[in-house]
């Protein structure tokens, strides 16, 4: 595949698991969390490669997914211990993030990791470091990774869609039903932590959440059905992670701060112009409380 | 390498990241109670293309213009969080991030452009990413002092204003206190106190010296006074060590040290602190068991009260 | 007397460090309809919770039919405070309804046509059928509570955990759901209510569990459903209620 095919197939994978998961983001209040666990995923990265001196896959998921997890536990503790839980999070991923940086810009150096790419990503660099796959032949190492997390989070939803809605909707019902509702949510956490390492090359950690919650949001506006809304969400991912690529190569600037944009040029004409909760829909529909 | 430490203009940066950790631990209480600390992040990561387009409107890097663009550009979106939030079914945290990340987005493409034709950083405008307190020049420094004493004085002059505004809105409203009229100030508080913190600590981590300090402070008191002060003084004394330890080294960032040096302060407060801290938790409920397991049970005393 | 079927001994329970719950012993005899009731922050949701272990108890034992929760799970349902939920979620009533199900339809599952033709019936039999394909934040606060009512009786179960189920509905709906308790009281169901109006009690409960962080009183309507008991439950701060209710509260026992 050409390098240009091979950047817009790892772009449209970001996009797709992304906003996959970001449907039940949304849907369980967690967006501020993800933007949390985008952060401290960093410090899970960097830890990992302290201490494997390696920058593979498999390492980077496990630091990622322990980073995660520690961030969802952190969080979850100081909201234990009375402290609000925005400002919970707020303290927790501040402070993981600052260390993560920290031991970036002092000891591990410039050679591997800079904060610079992992803050926005480089998928340019993608397609130039790849890995020989059999059957398939050589692929790019982060459009592997990519793939690979794109199939764990359509199995874990497609296997436990019922339980998914069931514990975002109603988690006390869930519970009195015998569904381990703590379990699915860290196992969540672990879903949302792999997501967005596994993006991480691609569009770095702040863009990463625009990719996870603003097409599943823009979807949120157009239907009232939970399955619409999962396909709706990811072709918006997937055409704002294409349309996000052609901006970039047109003006010529970062194609990761391109593709969040285009999900905000995709959120805005939803905002704007669905028919069932935008703004066009206010002066053309009586309002709800009328229909009552 | 202990040379800049003695450098003038190195005093007048420990100087304005005093203040400024001072500005924002005592505007991070407001936010606090207002329980919007997330909000702090959302609008510092929102106020980046502002910053860029100040500068591309005027070709250098003028503190002033800067500031300026930045708060333009976080009082839009502050803006776009109220208004999606009200208009849709979509929660204010979805519209927190969405903001976050899609100005941030923004911002860093006009950001890569800019770097492109000015060649390579000559901009500078990298640092407002982690925030660089050492390349702060005098100038600059003036500015953002100036800023953050009028936020200071702000939040004292109003002391009481801001207490009934916070704690009792509706009452606030019935003796005659505009709530609009406080949220606006609130807002533009809250924003200055971002912008000027940007330069030196950088959009990603100035929410952590709004949000740290003023938590920890509540670990120590129970009167809002009191947990201002405090705030201020963590705010303050985190500012300057961070700013401190990140001149030791070549080009480390200011920002992260100072969060890190906030959070330390978090932690002592949160084990030992006296209001609620874990220690004197621990200490009071090993006293109650005692006294539990001395006193009758509840039960006993019921069917004794009965006769 | 009907055979026990939920015995509660020394049961604690603290929230954020608070006990809100201290000491609680009663027991439930089968086909009861009972109503709890006491003033707010009385711990009566918290007290549902922690029997369904939704909130964590601090000492106590909870036995349902002689087993622990846990084996007895299958046969408690229950019926959260409506306002627990985002109604704003992408799904219809129909759905909600089917949503009592899962537990029996079980993992890796997806529910049949049978099983969305329970929920149908059930929709039907508080009123609702033609509501079945509404999303459901386009229901009438009464018609979401129908709904809740719904799942419940889909999961046909033989004790019911409801938590102010009666809250902010109209009068038809309030009607509907009191003729469904009855009926489910009829085929030996159990049944246990938060309720927070003291003027339908006596006609909507045949037991009544007054709470105040422990037992007040627990007993027959007839029995306990006195003055006394209010007071001593609400504290001294109650008297519109009395001033309202004194003719027929007292009754001949």
């Amino acid at each position: 595949m050409s390098y240009t095919g091979w950047i817009i197939l790892t772009a449209s994978l970001v996009g797709l698991s992304c906003s996959l998961i970001g449907v039940f983001l949304i849907l369980r209040k967690m967006a501020m969390m993800a933007d949390a666990i985008s952060h401290t995923v960093l410090l899970g990265i960097v830890v990992a490669f302290l201490v494997t001196r390696e920058l593979s896959g498999p390492h980077m998921l496990i630091g990622a997914v322990i980073a995660g997890l520690i961030t969802a536990l952190l969080v979850q503790w100081l909201y234990q211990l009375e402290i609000e839980q925005h400002a919970s999070i707020g303290i927790v991923f501040t402070t993981l993030f600052a260390l993560g940086v920290i031991l970036i810009s002092t000891s591990v150096g410039n050679a591997h990791l800079d904060v610079q790419h992992a803050l926005m990503g480089e998928i340019t660099f993608i397609p130039w470091e790849t890995i020989t796959l059999p059957l398939i032949g050589n692929v790019p190492e982060a459009t592997a990774l990519l793939a690979i997390v794109l199939i764990i989070i359509l199995i874990s939803i497609i296997a436990f869609y019922k339980e998914w809605k069931l514990t975002s909707f109603d988690p006390a019902l869930a519970a009195s039903l015998g569904i381990p509702v703590v379990l699915m949510h860290y196992l969540f956490m672990s879903l949302v932590s792999i997501t967005t390492v596994a993006s991480f090359d691609a569009v770095g950690a702040i863009m990463v959440v625009a990719m996870l919650i603003t097409p599943a949001a823009s979807a949120y506006l157009w239907t009232d059905k939970l399955s619409v809304m999962l396909v709706l969400s990811g072709i918006f991912g997937v055409i704002s992670a294409v349309t996000g690529y052609i901006i970039a190569a047109r003006i010529d600037t970062s194609i990761s701060a391109s593709m969040a944009f285009a999900t905000g040029i995709i959120f805005l004409i939803s905002f704007i112009s669905s028919p069932k909760h935008g703004l066009v829909s206010k002066y053309t529909r009586p309002s709800i409380s009328s229909l009552r | 390498m202990w040379s800049i430490l003695y450098s003038s203009n190195f005093h007048w940066v420990l100087t304005s990241t005093l203040i400024l950790g001072a500005a924002a631990g005592m505007v991070g209480c407001l936010a606090y109670w207002k329980k919007q600390s997330l909000m702090s992040d959302a609008l510092a990561h929102a106020a980046l293309p502002g910053v860029i387009i100040g500068f591309l409107l005027i070709g250098e890097k003028n503190i002033v213009y800067l500031i300026l663009g930045a708060a333009i550009s976080a009082l839009i979106g502050a803006f776009f969080i109220q208004w999606v939030q009200s208009a849709t079914r979509i929660s204010e945290d979805t519209a927190m991030g969405m903001v976050l990340s899609i100005f941030f987005g923004f911002g860093i493409m006009l950001l890569t452009i800019v770097n492109r034709t000015a060649g390579g950083n000559q901009s500078g405008l990298d640092s407002f990413i982690f925030g660089q307190a050492a390349s702060m020049v005098k100038s600059d420094v003036f500015t953002m002092l100036t800023l953050a004493i009028g936020v200071i004085v702000i939040v004292f002059v109003g002391f009481k204003e801001w207490k009934i505004y916070l704690f009792d809105p509706s009452f606030a409203k019935g003796i005659g206190l505009s709530l609009k009229g406080m949220n606006v100030v609130y807002t533009l508080v809250l924003v200055t106190t971002i912008v000027i913190g940007i330069q030196a600590v950088g959009v990603i981590l100035i929410a952590a010296l709004l949000i740290i300090p003023s938590v920890s402070a509540r670990y120590w008191t129970d009167s809002f006074r009191l947990m201002i002060s405090l705030s201020a003084l963590f705010g303050g004394v985190s500012g300057v060590l961070g700013t401190f330890i990140s001149a030791v080294g070549n080009g480390w960032p200011t920002g992260p040290f100072i969060v890190v040096v906030a959070a330390f302060f978090f932690v002592i407060s949160l084990v030992l602190g006296k209001e609620k801290g874990i220690l004197i938790n621990y200490l009071e409920r090993r006293s109650q068991r005692k006294q539990m397991l001395v006193t009758p049970s509840p039960s006993i005393i019921n069917v004794k009260g009965g006769k | 007397m009907s055979k026990t079927v939920l015995k509660v001994e020394n049961l604690t329970a603290s929230y954020r460090k608070n006990y809100v719950l201290e000491d609680v012993n009663f027991e439930i005899a089968q086909g009861s309809l009972t109503g709890i009731v006491g003033p707010n922050g009385a711990g009566k949701s918290t007290l549902i919770k922690t029997l369904l272990r939704l909130h964590p108890p601090i000492t106590g034992t909870v036995d349902f039919y002689g087993l622990p929760f846990k084996d007895a799970q299958r046969v408690i349902g229950y019926v959260p405070q409506r306002g627990s939920v985002d109604w704003d979620f992408p799904t219809n009533a129909l759905d909600v309804v089917v949503m009592g199900l899962y537990g029996k339809i079980g993992w890796l599952k997806r529910p049949s046509k049978a099983h969305k033709r329970l929920a149908y019936e059930a929709l039907q039999k508080m009123g609702m059928e033609t509501y079945a394909n509404r999303q459901i934040s386009q229901l009438s606060g009464g018609q979401q509570q129908r709904v809740f009512l719904a799942r419940a009786l889909v999961q046909d179960a033989d004790f019911y955990f409801m938590d102010e189920p009666l809250a902010g509905v109209d009068a038809a709906t309030e009607k509907a759901i009191m003729a469904i308790l009855k009926e489910l009281k009829s085929y030996g169901k159990t049944v246990m209510v938060v309720h927070h109006d003291l003027q339908t009690v006596e006609d909507y409960f045949d037991h009544v569990l007054f709470l105040n962080r422990t037992v007040v009183k627990h007993g027959k309507t007839l029995q306990v459903f006195t003055k006394e008991n209010i007071t001593k439950t609400y504290g001294g701060n109650l008297r519109i209620h009395f001033a309202e209710e004194e003719s027929h509260v007292v009754h001949p026992l």
